[in-house]
C-alpha cells in the first residue's frame, strides 16, 4: 500500500517536470554569482564588456619589452612565435601567411584586447592588469600603423579604431545561405 | 556461394597474379619448427587497465619536429596505421592552443548564462543524469589537408601527414538543446558563446540554430571518460563542423545576440580566397577522402592489395567514393564499410592487382548533397594559395616501378608555396 503511494507521488513528480519541459537539474545562479565565475568576459566587437582602465603607445612599449618581446621580437616583427606587426596590406595572393598580423590581417581592434586579456602571456595568461592590457593593444595598434598614438586606449576608444582588414572580411556564402539572419559585425 | 563460382573467382585471381606473392611470403625452407615461444611460459596474468602488445608501441601521433612548443600545435592521428572507421582514443588528433588542462571533474562546473530566464551551474553528475545520446561523428581540424598548399608539393607526404588531423570516434553526451531549455532561452538570443577553462580561455562563437539542432555536450569517448587531449571532462561536439569550434574543457556558455569575433575566428580560421576577400564563420567540413593503403612512404609487392582508405563530409552521408587506378582517366566506385553515417567516416576499399608498371591511384568522395571533392587546379580556382585551412582537393598517390609510393600531386604553375616560417606551429601543426 506504502509502495502505491509512493508510486503516485513519483508520477505526479514526473508529470511536474515534463509540464514544464524541463528535468530540474542543475542549480540556479544570481548575477552576482553568474559575475564570479566570468571571470574573463568576452569583449564583443561593439566594445560591450570592456572593462575600465586605459594605457597609452608608451606605456605599452614597457609592458610589451617585459612581457611579449622574447617570443613575438622586439618591436613585435616576430620571433619563435607569431609575427604581430605587419606592413603589406592588402594581403595579396603573393603575401606569405608567415606575414598575416594584426595591421593586415585583424578585422577588429576588440578582439586583440579580447584575445590578450584571456591567453597571454603564453605561459603566465592573467598576470596583466586591464590598464596594462590597453596599453599593449595601443602600442601593437601604433606599430602596425593603425592609430597615431595619439589617444589611449580606453572602453571608448578601442572599439572605435577602424582595422583595415574588416574592408576585405565577408561572410562565406555558404553560411549566409544557411543562416540567412547572419550579419557581421 | 557455390563451388563453380569459387573456381571462376579463384582463375581470375591467378590470371591476375593476385595470390602469387602472398604464396612466396615466407621464404622456403623458414616454417618454424617446434613449439612458439609465447607456448613455453605462462602468459601475463589479468590486469586491471589494458595496453596494446609491446610490437605495437611505434604506432603513434606524428608531431612535427618543426614546432618550437608542444604547448600548441597539433599531432596527426597515424592515418595509414589504423583499419576501420572509429580511431582509438589515444591516437585522436590533437590540436590544442596553450596545453592540455588537467581538470579535477569534482571541481568540474558548467555554467549557463547571458540571454537566458534561469542562469545554471551544472556539476559533472548533473550533466550526467541529463538523457544521453550516443553518436558516431567525424571531427576534423579546418588546417587538414594543409600539406597541400605547398608548392611544389611535398615528396615524403604520407597519408597522416597529408589528412591525419581528422579522428572519428563514438560520442555520448547530453544534448546541448536540453541544457538550453533547462535555462531557458530568452527572446533575441542569436549566438552562443562556448569558453574552454585552458590557459588560453578559448572562446568561439556559434549558432543557437546550430546548438538546438545536434549539439552534444559530451563526457564520452568511446564509451569512457574523454580523453584529457580531447576536452577531459566535457565538450562541445559540433558535428560536420570545423573542430576549432568543438570547444573542449568546457566551463562557460553564454548566450548572446552577436558573435564575439575571438581572435580564433578572425585572425585564425578564417579563408584568403583567390579573389582576395577574406571568408569569416566557414564552418563547415567539405567532403574528404584519402588512400590509406598504399599511400605515401610505403612499399609494395607485384600482386593483389586491397586498397583502402577512409572518406567523411561535413554536408552529410558520404553518397559514393570513386577510385582511379590510372591517374585520374577512368573512375571505379568503391566499396563503403559500414553503411554511411552522417557526419561520420567510412571506409572505402577496392580490389587490385598492381602489375608493376609505374602509376598514380587517387580517390574522391561525394558526398549526399552532391558536393565532390576538387582537383588540385580546381580547388584553387576558389581558394587562395597562401590560405591555411579547408584543403580538401583529391590526393594522388604515385606507385614507382620498384613499388615504392610517394606523393602523386602535381607541382602548380606559378609561385612556389611553403607553409610560412618553421616554427610557428599553428592549426596545421607542420608551418
Amino acid at each position: 500500500m506504502r509502495h502505491q503511494w509512493l508510486s503516485v507521488a513519483v508520477l505526479a513528480l514526473s508529470a511536474l517536470v515534463l509540464a514544464q519541459g524541463r528535468y530540474q537539474i542543475g542549480t540556479p545562479l544570481t548575477e552576482q554569482e553568474v559575475q564570479q565565475w566570468n571571470i574573463r568576459p568576452s569583449i564583443l566587437a561593439n566594445g560591450v564588456g570592456l572593462p575600465p582602465g586605459q594605457g597609452t603607445v608608451d606605456e605599452g612599449a614597457k609592458v610589451y619589452t617585459a612581457h611579449c618581446a622574447s617570443c613575438h621580437g622586439a618591436t613585435g616583427e616576430g620571433g619563435a612565435f607569431t609575427r604581430l606587426v605587419s606592413e603589406p596590406f592588402p594581403i595579396t595572393l603573393e603575401v606569405d601567411s608567415v606575414d598575416f598580423a594584426v595591421g593586415n590581417y585583424w578585422p577588429y581592434a576588440t578582439t586583440l584586447f579580447d584575445y590578450t586579456r584571456r591567453a597571454m602571456p603564453f605561459a603566465t595568461p592573467g598576470i596583466l592588469s586591464d590598464s596594462e592590457v590597453y596599453a599593449v593593444v595601443a602600442y601593437i595598434l601604433y606599430q602596425n600603423g593603425v592609430t597615431d598614438g595619439s589617444e589611449p586606449m580606453n572602453a571608448q576608444t578601442l572599439p572605435r579604431v577602424q582595422m583595415p582588414a574588416r574592408t576585405l572580411l565577408q561572410l562565406d556564402p555558404g553560411t549566409q545561405k544557411r543562416f540567412p539572419w547572419l550579419k557581421l559585425p | 556461394m557455390n563451388r563453380r563460382k569459387i573456381l571462376q573467382l579463384l582463375g581470375k585471381s591467378v590470371a591476375a597474379g593476385a595470390f602469387f606473392k602472398l604464396s612466396t611470403g615466407l621464404a622456403q625452407g623458414k616454417i618454424p619448427q617446434g613449439a612458439t615461444e609465447p607456448m613455453k611460459t605462462l602468459g601475463i596474468p589479468l590486469r586491471e587497465y589494458g595496453e596494446r602488445s609491446e610490437f605495437e608501441q611505434k604506432v603513434i601521433r606524428y608531431i612535427s619536429p618543426n614546432l618550437r612548443s608542444r604547448h600548441t600545435g597539433a599531432s596527426f592521428t597515424p592515418l595509414d596505421q589504423l583499419e576501420g572507421v572509429i580511431t582509438p582514443s589515444s591516437l585522436h588528433f590533437e590540436r590544442h592552443h596553450s596545453g592540455v588542462p588537467n581538470v579535477n571533474p569534482a571541481e568540474y562546473r558548467l555554467v549557463v548564462h547571458g540571454l537566458v530566464s534561469r542562469p545554471l551551474i551544472f556539476t559533472l553528475q548533473d550533466l550526467k543524469r541529463f538523457p544521453s545520446i550516443t553518436r558516431t561523428y567525424f571531427i576534423e581540424c579546418a588546417g587538414n589537408g594543409q600539406n597541400g598548399y605547398r608548392n611544389p608539393p611535398d615528396m615524403t607526404l604520407t597519408a597522416t601527414r597529408s589528412r591525419g588531423l581528422v579522428s572519428t570516434s563514438s560520442w555520448t553526451g547530453v544534448p546541448l538543446s536540453i541544457l538550453l531549455k533547462e535555462a531557458g532561452i530568452k527572446e533575441g538570443a542569436r549566438w552562443l558563446i562556448p569558453e574552454s577553462q585552458d590557459a588560453a580561455a578559448y572562446i568561439r562563437s556559434l549558432p543557437l540554430e546550430k546548438a538546438l539542432e545536434d549539439v552534444l555536450v559530451a563526457y564520452a569517448q568511446n564509451g569512457e571518460a574523454i580523453r584529457p587531449e580531447q576536452g577531459y571532462p566535457v565538450r562541445l561536439v559540433v558535428p560536420g563542423w570545423e573542430g576549432s569550434i568543438q570547444v573542449k574543457w568546457l566551463r562557460r556558455i553564454e548566450l548572446t545576440d552577436t558573435p564575439v569575433m575571438s581572435k580564433d575566428e578572425t585572425s585564425e580560421y578564417t579563408d584568403v580566397m583567390a579573389d582576395g576577400k577574406i571568408w569569416a564563420f566557414t564552418w563547415l567540413m567539405e567532403p574528404q577522402s584519402i588512400i590509406t593503403y598504399p599511400s605515401g612512404l610505403q612499399q609494395i609487392e607485384r600482386g593483389f592489395h586491397e586498397i583502402r582508405g577512409l572518406a567523411w563530409s561535413g554536408f552529410g552521408r558520404v553518397r559514393r567514393v570513386e577510385v582511379s587506378l590510372d591517374g585520374g582517366r577512368n573512375w571505379k566506385r568503391a566499396a563503403l564499410e559500414p553503411a554511411p553515417d552522417p557526419l561520420s567516416a567510412v571506409r572505402f576499399k577496392v580490389n587490385w592487382a598492381w602489375d608493376g608498371r609505374e602509376t598514380v591511384i587517387m580517390s574522391r568522395a561525394t558526398d549526399e548533397k552532391g558536393n565532390t571533392q576538387p582537383t588540385q587546379e580546381e580547388f584553387f580556382t576558389r581558394w587562395a594559395r597562401n590560405n591555411r585551412y579547408h584543403y580538401n582537393a583529391i590526393q594522388a598517390w604515385r606507385i614507382g616501378a620498384d613499388g615504392r609510393v610517394v606523393n602523386g600531386d602535381r607541382t602548380l604553375a606559378g609561385a612556389p608555396a611553403q607553409l610560412g616560417a618553421a616554427g610557428r606551429g599553428g592549426c596545421g601543426g607542420e608551418s
